[in-house]
């Protein structure tokens, strides 16, 4: 190694720090910002030292600069238009795609390494066949996979779960055709072998992905992410750069807790997601319905207005039905109302509101909401026991009081402790259960009022019923 | 196997072991723009694309390495943005519409934050 490039590889090094220290500021949205700040600039000192390095050497062809240089600038423009445009809800698609050009430019890494330098018929086997495997197929899943999934959470796929006849068996055919493939480059290296890989792989990401529900969006995002880092981390053994190998080990990490954390939070195994269970609860929501004998309290805003105004802790507790309803911005208002009067409110976040880990979190925060007012579900479970009136928007699963029980579809699942709260609101358009397909226990409890509404039009009621009331 | 693929994948290990250590410290609140920090650092793939991209020398290597690097490059600049948007909507308190009440009498209000300054600039 000559001094040259062992001073660049050293500043790669110093990139890799600036990303576990960025990630390590993010233990706090106060220091968050900072922490981006720092990933950021460990990112252009790494892409500035490889174009030092890259001038230094000298090997780089006239076309070659035009090229590089034409689609950086070309995918940086359309990056940058996408992150200023996006909307605070669509962005578990954005990630998604991200997750996509990730995994996609991956897996190019690894081709093209492999046509060029070990591939060509009669070639040399390289020691970094098995990398490069890796990377191509976990890099072509990400990418087909994420596309399916940013589809279905925009809407252009359909969010039901698609499942056809046989699709078990085309999912196992292309799991022998990739492994097996596979182990034949280990021995013998073929291009079209490996173009046959990274095809199967597309058309596994697709079918991995097309028979998932739309509530188990969290952990496919969470789980695609891993893949991306793993893919990355993957294109840096072949490349032999530590940059990308440590970058891509940190947000295999991260990925891999956050499928963790999102799979405990919805009550289901990791290995019953991959092996194939996802969105098989959806099946079991025909049978549910409301109930012959269930006696529900109906409430109008003037009486929930009451009951909110004299309180003295309220806590909010939203759902995906406040996102899909985009009625963030009208239950801050209706909060800092009360607030006004003295109120001390807090909003209660399940780790699965919304669609990607966090999300209702960056939708409320968004809507002004201060983050100190946002709880954890370990921080706030405690409070529920002094708190006057939780009011629950478009939450329904997550505060089923049936979770303690054994021998239900959601037991042990960890939930809002919403019914130990003095009174408790529940704005809700019908009694139609949620994702499990049971009976919410809390909307029949003798303290629990339903108000029936949408979620944005009811929180707009309450606000002017609160309004009139203290005047 | 190789000496430097040893290295390689001692790397990769001890990476992933410090992942774990970092990111299982930060808050469920901040999740989101944790996947989408990670996101960007997974954009250092536009490091590999411009290494191996220069190697380019006919139709397939330019095409190829055209869209690892728009790509890649899509997902460093996207990802630190979107990242950077969001974590400047966490507040520790709501900023108020109206002038803070806090604000010492007599010094410059935040009423006057709209107006330009006596100097000319924007306050």
């Amino acid at each position: 190694m000559t001094s040259f490039a062992a001073v660049i590889q050293l500043i790669y090094v110093l990139a890799a720090a600036c990303f576990v220290i960025g990630l390590h500021l993010m233990n706090s949205p106060a220091t968050a910002r900072r922490g981006n700040q720092v990933s950021t600039a460990g990112m252009v000192v790494a892409v500035v030292a490889t174009l030092v390095l890259l001038i230094h050497d000298g090997t780089v062809t006239a076309a070659g600069w035009i090229v590089l240089i034409c689609g950086a600038l070309a995918g940086s423009a359309f990056g940058l238009y996408s992150a200023r445009t996006v909307q605070m809800t669509a962005m578990p698609q954005l990630v998604s795609m991200f997750n996509a050009v990730g995994g996609g430019a991956a897996a190019l890494v690894g081709i093209y390494d492999y046509i060029h330098v070990e591939g060509l018929p009669g070639g040399v086997l390289g020691t970094t066949t098995v990398a490069t495997l890796l990377d191509a197929i976990i890099g072509g899943v990400t990418l087909s996979g994420s596309i399916v999934a940013a589809g279905k959470l925009q809407g252009v796929i359909t969010g039901q779960p698609v499942i056809f006849r046989g699709s078990r068996l085309i999912n196992i055919a292309l799991g022998v055709v990739i492994i097996g493939t596979a182990a034949f480059m280990l021995g013998t290296a073929s291009l079209p072998a490996l173009l046959v890989v990274v095809l199967a792989s597309l058309a596994f990401g697709v079918m991995m992905v097309l028979p998932i529900g739309g509530a188990d969006m969290p952990v496919v995002i969470s789980l695609l992410n891993a893949f991306t880092g793993t893919a990355v981390a993957m294109a840096g053994i072949v490349i032999g750069n530590w940059a990308l190998i440590v970058a891509g080990a940190l947000v295999g990490a991260s990925g891999g807790i956050l499928t963790k954390l999102m799979a405990d939070a919805m009550n289901r195994s990791l290995a019953n997601i991959i092996i194939g269970g996802f969105g098989t609860g959806d099946s079991v929501v025909a049978a549910a319905g409301p109930g012959g004998d269930v006696q529900v309290k109906s409430i109008q805003a003037d009486d929930a207005a009451i009951q909110l105004a004299y309180a003295s802790k309220v806590v909010i507790v939203p759902g995906y039905g406040l996102a899909a309803a985009q009625a963030q911005h009208a239950v801050a208002e209706l909060a800092s109302l009360l607030e006004e009067r003295g109120i001390e409110v807090s909003y209660a976040i399940h780790p699965v509101a919304g669609r990607m880990p966090g999300h209702m979190n960056v939708l409320l925060a968004e809507a002004n909401v201060p983050y100190p007012q946002l709880k954890e579900m370990e921080e706030i479970n405690p409070e529920f026991a002094r708190t006057d009136v939780s009011l629950v928007i478009g939450a329904n699963d997550v505060t089923n009081p049936a979770a303690r029980r054994a021998g239900t579809a959601i037991s042990g699942m960890p939930i809002l402790d919403v019914d130990q709260s003095r009174s408790v609101i529940v704005i809700k358009r019908s009694m139609a259960s949620g994702y499990a397909g049971i009976d919410n226990e809390l909307y029949t409890d003798t303290k629990t009022s339903m108000y029936f509404a949408d979620a944005k039009t009811a929180l707009a009621d309450l606000t002017a019923a609160v309004k009139t009331l203290v005047g | 196997m190789s000496t430097a693929l040893v290295t390689d994948l001692t790397i990769f290990v001890l990476a992933l072991l410090v992942g774990v250590e970092v990111i299982g410290k930060v808050p469920a609140t901040l999740h989101t723009p944790l996947m989408s920090a990670a996101n960007s650092i997974h954009g250092i793939v536009l490091v590999g694309a411009l290494l191996i991209g220069v190697t380019a020398d006919n139709a397939v290597g330019y095409i190829l390495a055209f869209v690892a690097a728009f790509f890649a490059a899509a997902n460093v600049v996207g990802g630190y943005v979107v990242t950077g948007r969001m974590l400047k909507m966490f507040r520790r308190k709501t900023v108020p519409p109206q002038p803070a009440p806090e604000a010492p009498v007599g010094t410059v209000g935040a009423s006057d934050r709209d107006r330009p300054a006596a100097n000319g600039r924007p306050a």
